[in-house]
């Protein structure tokens, strides 16, 4: 007997269809007795019984899923075959986890000997925390739908009742995205508190010199600033320069000139290029523009191009980022008022003069939003420059150089074997949580603009 | 169409069987119309019956509607404004536009003023633009308010000063005919009756062609009225004449407010 929580799933789900349909009966036969006329339509009855049997027994069972394997380990280790275990380490749980497998019905036999003695005793407690949980969760459900069934009477007011449950539900889904980042920041927050103590937070915002050895932190080797120039040049430099002016030039193709037929075919194609997965762009990054910006370079004589350089990754993260500046601006461009390019036209303004002169500026606040989300978006891009900028920590201006970024270096750091306790490991939380402070702050930034923009036409 | 006893020797504008299609819709009939050089010529009519639309076509607004086609001639000093050898440009900047919702661009009220002269090059020295910019903004009675702040944003002023400035806007670049699309229709009653007064002041200026929905309006200001109904014109004549004694039935009931 195992605690299959698929099946108990449908289990409730089923005796909640059962609630329904009695819920509904009942409401429609005390409405008929009494004569009275009922407040809530009958499926609304049902549904009040459903959702009392049934949400109860559901978040009882989620939290049992999680809470009872370690409730099984815990009897397990009480049991007199446990005291013969290694105590701590990697050889304690490999023989706990062979063990489980064989009670659980997941293996054929034991694998490792020291593990045959806990067979019995993991088989036991599993027996004994399915049996309590299948037991507690039909106990709330029965008692959850006894409890809404009693309830029911004509002029009960169910309608409202099933509402208010259905809107806690939604704040309950709405909620879960929100406290999942605050758990990501916090996380973040704690490790790189770690980190700070075992290096100074003014060594890794003000340092100059980057080559994180394994182990123990040894001085003047965790100074950010040839990271973060790198993301700097790559995501906001690079990129942007491609970025800005081919995206602003389509958008305004787009939204001033392109034929209806042209934009319904074009607008969608340049959307397709956000789909497209950033391993790829990586490919074509490292593939085929590094080794031809290389190639240039040499050809007109630039000492020390590299074949990663922080050219290759910036001008294809631009290409990726093209659709996003397009978007942004196609919006802020269609958000300012025809009158205001009518008027200009009927001052004998060409439509080329009514763009520059009218139409951008009054979009510009729209643009400049878009423009900082989309840097937001390169510097906390990572395939691109992981594969093609390279992860030499070089503090320099030249764009055929190799240069790493805060991204590639945090991949760097967390990829292969590593002890998570370790200066060298810790730095990628803190250079993860500068990342995202960073990036928050242009988000928020970005959008009290367009906020504000939009709202000076309406 | 009665069109007796008008005296317009040498119309500034003349339209000539003009029709207006929207792609398959057809938004105006058959329209011949004499605009005065020195008259204000108003187009009343209820709403839909084409009056806006037929304003557009004057100085080629219609030409920024996908699917718009214009039929027929509409001549500007005996010139066809829709002949292949017409710069729609220049066109524009001699028929100047006002439109129903005020339009300033989200520049300086200087820079609005300012903007139609740059464009054309129509100023040689800054000094030159700062004539202009002043003529034009005392000619639209706006100067004595704004004289002091040039600099602030025109979107900061009210709407009937907006107006006003759409106005100086328009006659900065020197217009020959001004046409007003409802001017006042987004106004209050005290900047209707100064935009009323201005377009006194401007008769004779310019010829100007306003669109309103307000009968008392195109009495008031007006010498010329046209009654548009159902995409065709009704009836056009002196504006004494329509109001006091129309030759249609359907300008009657209109006027007397039997629909509209």
């Amino acid at each position: 007997m195992t605690f299959n929580a698929a099946a108990l799933l449908l289990l409730i789900l089923g005796l909640a269809l059962i609630g329904w349909l009695a819920g509904r009966a009942r409401s429609a036969m005390l409405a008929g007795r009494s004569g009275k006329k009922l407040h809530s339509r009958p499926q609304y009855h049902g549904w009040y019984v459903a959702l009392w049997l049934f949400v109860p027994a559901a978040i009882f069972l989620a939290i049992w899923s999680s809470v009872s394997p370690g409730l099984i380990t815990n009897q397990v280790l009480a049991s007199p075959a446990a005291e013969s275990l290694p105590a701590f380490g990697f050889e304690r749980s490999a023989i706990l986890s062979d063990a489980r497998d064989v009670a659980q019905g997941k293996a054929a036999k034991v694998r490792l000997p020291a593990a045959a003695p806990l067979v019995e005793p993991y088989a036991a407690a599993t027996h004994r925390y399915a049996w309590i949980g299948i037991a507690a969760m039909l106990a709330l459900a029965l008692a959850g739908g006894l409890y809404a069934f009693t309830r029911i009477r004509p002029d009960f007011r169910a309608r409202t009742r099933v509402e208010r449950i259905v809107m806690a539900l939604l704040l309950l889904a709405s909620l879960v995205a929100i406290l999942t980042t605050f758990g990501i920041v916090l996380s973040l927050l704690f490790e790189s508190l770690r980190f700070f103590s075992l290096v100074p937070m003014r060594e890794l915002l003000f340092g100059t010199h980057w080559n994180p050895q394994s182990g123990a932190p040894v001085a003047d080797t965790f100074g950010g600033i040839p990271l973060f120039w790198g993301t700097v040049l790559i995501g906001a430099i690079i990129a942007m320069i491609v970025a800005i002016p081919i995206g602003m030039m389509s958008a305004v193709y787009l939204t001033q000139y392109a034929a209806p037929t042209v934009r319904k075919w074009v607008k969608p194609m340049l959307e397709i290029l956000a789909g497209v997965p950033t391993v790829v762009y990586g490919y074509f990054a490292a593939l085929t523009v590094a080794p031809a910006l290389r190639n240039f370079a040499v050809a007109i004589g630039i000492p020390n191009a590299s074949t990663e350089s922080a050219l290759a990754a910036g001008v294809v993260m631009g290409v990726m980022i093209i659709p996003f500046v397009s978007s942004m601006a196609d919006d802020s461009i269609n958000a300012v008022p025809q009158a205001m390019r009518d008027g200009s036209l009927a001052l004998g303004a060409t439509p080329n003069e009514t763009i520059r002169q009218v139409l951008i500026p009054a979009a510009l606040p729209g643009v400049m939003g878009g423009i900082l989300l989309a840097v937001s978006r390169a510097i906390g891009e990572t395939m691109i420059v992981v594969m093609a900028a390279g992860l030499s920590a070089n503090l320099t201006a030249n764009p055929f150089a190799s240069v790493t970024t805060v991204t590639a270096q945090i991949v760097k750091l967390l990829t292969g074997d590593q002890e998570f306790d370790s200066a060298k490991t810790l730095a990628a939380f803190a250079l993860g949580l500068v990342l995202f402070l960073v990036t928050l702050l242009l988000n928020i930034v970005a959008l009290r603009i367009v906020k504000k923009y939009r709202e000076a036409y309406e | 169409m009665t069109q007796d006893d008008l005296s317009i020797a040498d119309p500034k504008m003349r339209a000539q069987g003009v029709s207006v299609f929207y792609g398959e819709k057809q938004a105006i009939n058959d329209v011949s119309i004499d605009v005065g050089t020195d008259l204000v010529t108003a187009f009343i009519g209820p709403s839909g019956c084409g009056k806006s639309t037929f304003l557009r076509s004057l100085n080629r607004m219609n030409d920024t509607i996908a699917g718009a086609k214009v039929t027929g001639t509409i001549e500007l000093d005996g010139e066809d404004i829709y002949a292949p050898s017409m710069d729609v440009v220049q066109l524009r900047a001699r028929v100047g536009m006002v439109f129903q919702k005020p339009n300033p661009f989200p520049k300086s009220i200087y820079d609005n003023v300012a903007y139609g002269s740059r464009i054309h090059g129509l100023a040689s020295s800054k000094a030159d633009l700062d004539g202009i910019v002043e003529r034009a903004l005392t000619r639209a009675g706006l100067w004595d308010e704004v004289k002091d702040r040039l600099t602030e944003s025109g979107t900061a002023l009210s709407g009937g000063q907006q107006q006003r400035l759409c106005i100086a806007r328009a006659i900065a670049v020197d217009p020959e005919v001004i046409l007003m699309d409802e001017p006042c229709s987004a106004l209050d009653p005290i900047a209707t009756a100064k935009i009323e007064e201005l377009i006194h002041e401007l008769r004779g200026k310019y010829a100007i062609v306003i669109v309103t929905h307000n009968m008392q309006q195109a009495a008031r200001v007006s010498q010329r009225t046209a009654f548009f109904h159902l995409g065709t014109l009704v009836e056009y004549g002196k504006t004494t004449d329509i109001f006091t004694n129309p030759k249609a039935e359907r300008t009657k009931d209109y006027i007397t407010g039997r629909y509209g």
